[in-house]
């Protein structure tokens, strides 16, 4: 890792060692989108089929810690702008300040998910052989982080969805690899972002990052704005999907 | 420019002192460096592995086929040999090779730049490769993998009692190598050219690269999703492509294909760019219509993309969107068209000769043709009700990525070893292998066209006795073929160590590359070179020493540059 | 049977003349580029040939015309063959009317046939001379592939849904088929025999002995009464479900305000999946089938409801759409 700007070897200009490490970051950005771009068809096409069971699937899932989720996601990348206008800028004890939130927030985001997925777990959610989407239903007991209304509502939309779709279940277990597949994908990006965080915060608390070189700050901002815009396809994608009135 | 002689070969040249195959030594300096032209030969050793893994899997089918009734293997082991055949060729051998190993050793010469953008992603890019062949060797030897591969679903994800997940995980991660070599040519050609080197003074072979890019970075992550579904559906049970559970498999076959059409353009595209550099070097004349042919390149990358399907043509699909696909694969065979006549009409008022290089260049331009016209045969809809599945689309594809890329690839091993090694390889030993490996490879696959109308189908481990006679006619084909594959691996191998004293420029050529020591040193050039002439111009270079003009026989209208 | 060294399978189909036709046109277009390239690169090598050590080629690096030229014609001669696949293969997937279909389910590794009576078939296809012949194809596993040379056609046969092929025989006389998709081990073994007959010689086959005739209208009927599909689909009209009178082959106006022909799929998917295509003043209580019946007992059942074409519709509770315009 070399140290405050120094060109290496094979750059002749700081701007030309800049620009490239920018245009690599904006490529790499477009496999990204490639990459989630595969399994988003899988998903588009499958809801159209099975309309009712995804449906169905979208509305077990939480809106609210959805949407507080996303607005984390936000606040995470304005903290992040702001940690790279602080670089551009010169207020070196700003650029930490900033990413810092940064992470926290990316921890929140984690530790929603991480709920989101433990109530997905005893609710028998999860692909594979115990997956049930009738298991609150038939396990109200089971269920009881659901209050009583929310329960009820799930029921009645189950009993429309079945009457529409006798393989519901089957077909709720595409939706739900596709949750899971989704956002677990997601999850993997942003684990990485935030490692590539913590190396940004060490590397500014020992006042590295100057405006006169700021790149890494510049290109993990990019990188985290761009998974940032990922939750932005995703939410409405699987949460929002034929919501009533909650 | 380096002081020594140019293109005179002779017992005054010697090596350079200092270059970049002894600057550094010991293991370390190799398996740690981030310098390109050692990271080329990284990947050369291991390509070559691969071609001979893929090319023994050859060897089983063509030795098993020579009787309609399976004498040698059992079907299951058969099947094993056709898809690791497969496998290893496309994603281990075909899709790095030239990329990998040309293209990193000479993108920054070319350009004249000290290295890649990103050297030590360059490195990372051969570590991925490696891992992956690792995972999909493991899949080989415990038991080895029967899907085809083309992985089609539900088959290969429920059905298949080998070891598809640990090649498909090989596969995946074997992509992301291919993904970052690309990364890193588009890159490095739009900000690190030399002062003087234009777009439009690039050679052909960059640019052939820069659209063998596009695809790399756009295709490969589709794959790369593709096979973690599958992968995730093998492994956990998920059911996208699994009709028992809901899912499609033709979503399988849409989403595979989306990238492994394009990649057919990866593995040709960089083959085209080196012929490019061939004929224009050997006729000692600027390609003609270099404006086209750069163009050309790019809409192969990008009509590439629309043509996918038309290896769906007879899966149920619409006719409406089979007739689409069908027109787009047409139009996509309109810029290779306009290549090959540009190559034809370079040779017109050149000064030719024939050295090995050369004789690939020609060879291509039959074999390719005759690939490439092929295509036409099944993108046609009425014919491809008949002839789809069969030998013929293996013929087809043969013709194109035997007759076509690894005949580039060898002519430009060839024509580059003396900069790579320092050294020349045998020239007289060298034509008679290139011409054993022309009629070697029509004896192995011209026949398969017959046998594809016919009706035999692929993929079979027997087959009617009346299809005996050409399957006979291309295992003895394969035999010949084989040496004319060994014997350059004999010669360049030992040419490197023991071959004559090169030169900086032995041919000569004009590209930038040329300019500097053979080998180069570490940092390619000791001062950045500043580029004042077009790409190809034998004229208006005194330091390549060519002095006889051919007077020109067409009015010298447009290109006169 | 055939030379030494053919070239061409037999032309046993319809089809077939027009298919060798357009291979025989592009056979012919490759040669002409073949030997025109070969022959400018010869003769350029000839006479272009280096004569000294030191000389260089000449100047001209381009000419508008010649690109123009050698891009618009064979853009045309792609065109020409694009077109002519194009015609051949909307015929191809266009059956005719009045077919002799036949179903065709393909699993690892066989192929099971039945002919309209009934008459099951292994590995076998038995079909009279000059008849259309329609093939509805189905796999219970992996993807399959029908395929006969002679005939010049092939269709995938996919799990999960039902792929069609049509073709008409011109010749008596027997020819092979292959699966043309790989599906594991024996993909190689999984082929047989396609005998066309004289139509009186196929009528005799057809009616011959065999073990496992019988008429799958009659089969069907009997499923019907037993699964208990009579209770609600009464052919008055007056019960829970539409009459299936006169049913098969016409269009259906559904819940959502489309409508659907009612063809071999829409009856399968409604014997396993009811309440995804329900017609339009119906309430969803058909219970749904999936995993209560087999392959063949829903090609039975299909083959009885299809024999309720002649039957006529009732004026009230039919399941079809008045015919408007006498197109079926």
């Amino acid at each position: 890792m070399h140290r405050t700007g120094e060109l290496y070897g094979q750059f002749k200009t700081l701007d030309q060692q800049k620009e490239t490490a920018s245009l690599g970051m904006w490529i790499f950005l477009v496999t990204e989108v490639m990459f989630f771009g595969g399994i988003m068809m899988a998903y588009t096409l499958n809801r159209h089929v099975y309309f009712h069971a995804f449906a169905m699937g979208s509305n077990t899932l939480s809106l609210q810690l959805g949407g507080f989720n996303t607005v984390v996601l936000l606040a995470s990348s304005f903290t992040m702008a702001m940690a790279v206008w602080s670089a551009q800028t010169g207020k070196k004890k700003l650029i930490t300040i900033f990413l810092s939130l940064t992470i926290l927030l990316g921890f929140v985001f984690f530790g929603v998910k991480y709920v989101e997925y433990a109530q997905k777990f005893h609710h028998h959610l999860i692909p594979g052989k115990n997956f049930n989407i009738f298991f609150c239903r038939d396990n109200p007991s089971k269920c009881d982080d659901l209050s009583a209304k929310d329960l009820e509502e799930e029921n009645k939309e189950l009993e429309e969805a079945s009457a529409a779709d006798p393989d519901l279940n089957a077909h709720a277990q595409l939706y739900y690899s596709a949750y899971f597949g989704m956002t677990g994908l997601h999850a993997l990006h942003m684990v990485i972002g935030a490692g590539l965080l913590f190396w940004l915060l060490r590397e500014s608390v020992a006042g590295r990052f100057t405006p006169q070189w700021n790149t890494p700050v510049d290109l993990v901002g990019l990188y985290w704005h761009f998974v940032d815009i990922v939750w932005i396809y995703l939410f409405p994608l699987l949460y929002l999907i034929d919501r009533h009135k909650n | 420019m380096d002081a020594q002689s140019t293109h005179a070969t002779g017992p005054g040249l010697q090596l350079p002192e200092k270059s970049y195959l002894n600057e550094t030594t010991g293991i370390r300096s190799w398996l740690l460096t981030v310098d390109h032209k050692r990271i080329a030969l990284l990947y050369l050793v291991s390509v070559t592995f691969f071609f001979f893994v893929g090319g023994f899997f050859a060897m089983m089918i063509r030795l098993h086929l020579l009787t309609p009734s399976g004498y040698m293997l059992s079907p299951d082991t058969y099947n094993r040999m056709f898809t690791m055949h497969g496998v290893t060729m496309v994603f281990f051998f075909l899709i790095p090779s030239i990329p990998a190993i040309l293209g990193n050793f000479l993108i920054p010469l070319m350009v004249g730049a000290k290295d890649l953008a990103f050297p030590k992603i360059n490195l990372l890019s051969w570590y991925i490769y490696i891992i992956g062949g690792a995972f999909t060797l493991y899949s080989m030897i415990s038991g080895g993998l029967d899907t085809g591969w083309t992985f089609y679903t539900p088959f290969s994800t429920v059905y298949s009692n080998s070891a598809v997940a640990p090649a498909v995980i090989g596969v995946f991660i074997t992509g992301f190598s291919s993904i970052l070599t690309g990364l890193n040519f588009l890159v490095t050609v739009h900000t690190m050219r030399a002062p003087g080197m234009t777009w439009f003074r690039l050679p052909i072979f960059v640019w052939s690269h820069y659209a063998t890019s596009i695809v790399m970075i756009l295709g490969t992550p589709v794959i790369a999703i593709t096979l973690g579904l599958a992968a995730m559906e093998r492994l956990f049970g998920l059911g996208f492509f699994n009709p028992a559970m809901g899912g499609d498999p033709i979503l399988f076959q849409h989403l595979f294909w989306f990238y492994s059409h394009p990649a057919v353009y990866i593995m040709i595209l960089p083959s085209m760019g080196v012929i490019s550099e061939l004929i224009p070097t050997f006729a000692r004349k600027k390609i003609f219509g270099y404006e086209f042919v750069a163009a050309a390149s790019l809409a192969i990358a990008v009509i590439g993309f629309l043509v996918w399907a038309h290896h769906m043509f007879l899966t149920g699909q619409s006719t409406y969107a089979a007739i689409a696909f069908s027109f787009l694969t047409f139009l996509v065979a309109v810029p290779s068209a306009i290549k090959t006549f540009a190559w034809v009409a370079t040779l017109f008022g050149g000064s030719i000769s024939f050295d090995t290089p050369m004789l690939y260049a020609f060879g291509f331009l039959g074999l390719f043709l005759v690939g490439g016209l092929t295509g036409l045969f099944l993108g046609a809809l009425g014919l491809d009700i008949h002839i789809h599945d069969t030998y013929f689309v293996v013929a087809h594809f043969h013709y194109i990525m035997v007759g076509g890329a690894v005949m580039g690839y060898l002519g430009g091993l060839h024509f580059w070893w003396p900069k790579i090694t320092g050294r020349l390889y045998p020239e007289w030993m060298a034509r008679i292998a290139a011409l054993i490996l022309f009629v070697g490879f029509n004896l192995t696959f011209f026949p398969q066209f017959v046998l594809g109308y016919l009706g035999m189908p692929r993929r079979y481990h027997v087959y009617p006795p009346e299809f005996q006679v050409y399957n006979v006619m291309s295992t003895a084909g394969a035999s010949i073929l084989a040496i004319g594959y060994l014997a350059p691996m004999v010669y360049l191998t030992w040419a490197a160590f023991y071959g004559k004293v090169a030169g900086n420029n032995p041919w000569p050529a004009t590209g930038l590359e040329w300019t500097t020591a053979s080998p180069p040193p570490t940092e390619n050039f000791h001062v950045t070179p500043v580029v004042t002439w077009e790409a190809y111009d034998f004229h208006n270079r005194p330091e390549l020493e060519l002095d006889v003009p051919r007077a020109p026989t067409l009015a010298p209208a447009h290109g006169d540059d | 049977m055939q030379s030494p060294l053919p070239f061409f399978p037999e032309q046993a189909s319809s089809i077939a003349n027009n298919v060798d036709a357009l291979f025989a046109f592009v056979v012919l277009t490759c040669l002409f580029f073949v030997v025109l390239v070969v022959s400018l690169v010869t003769f350029a090598s000839y006479r272009y040939r280096r004569r000294s050590k030191g000389e260089v080629g000449d100047t001209v690096a381009g000419n508008l015309v010649l690109e123009i030229g050698w891009t618009v014609i064979p853009l045309l001669i792609a065109i020409v063959i694009f077109a002519w696949g194009a015609v051949i293969y909307v015929n191809f997937r266009t059956a005719p009317k009045d077919t002799l279909d036949i179903y065709v389910v393909g699993k690892q590794w066989m192929w099971k046939l039945q002919q309209p009576n009934g008459r099951k078939e292994i590995n076998e296809l038995h079909v009279p001379v000059g008849r259309d012949v329609r093939l509805i194809m189905g796999s219970e596993d992996v993807v399959h592939d029908f395929f006969v040379p002679a005939f010049r056609v092939k269709m995938d046969v996919v799990p999960g849904r039902y792929n069609t092929l049509w073709f008409r025989p011109t010749r008596p006389g027997k020819y092979r088929f292959y699966c043309s998709q790989y599906c594991g081990t024996n993909h190689a073994l999984m082929g047989g025999w396609v005998t066309v007959q004289d139509p009186a010689e196929y009528a005799a086959w057809l009616s011959g002995e065999s073990g496992t005739t019988t008429d799958p209208v009659s089969t069907g009927e009997k499923l019907f009464s037993e699964l208990a599909c009579n209770t609600c689909h009464l052919a008055n009209g007056s019960g829970r479900a539409p009459s299936l009178n006169s049913v098969y082959g016409g269009k259906v106006l559904l819940a959502d305000g489309s409508t659907v022909t009612v063809d071999d799929g829409y009856i399968r998917e409604s014997i396993l999946q009811p309440n995804a295509k329900i017609v339009a003043g119906y309430q969803p209580v058909m219970p749904p089938f999936q995993g209560l019946v087999t392959e063949e007992q829903i090609v039975n059942l299909t083959a009885y409801i299809k024999s309720l074409q002649s039957q006529p519709p009732p004026a009230k509770g039919a399941g079809v759409l008045p015919v408007t315009t006498g197109k079926k």
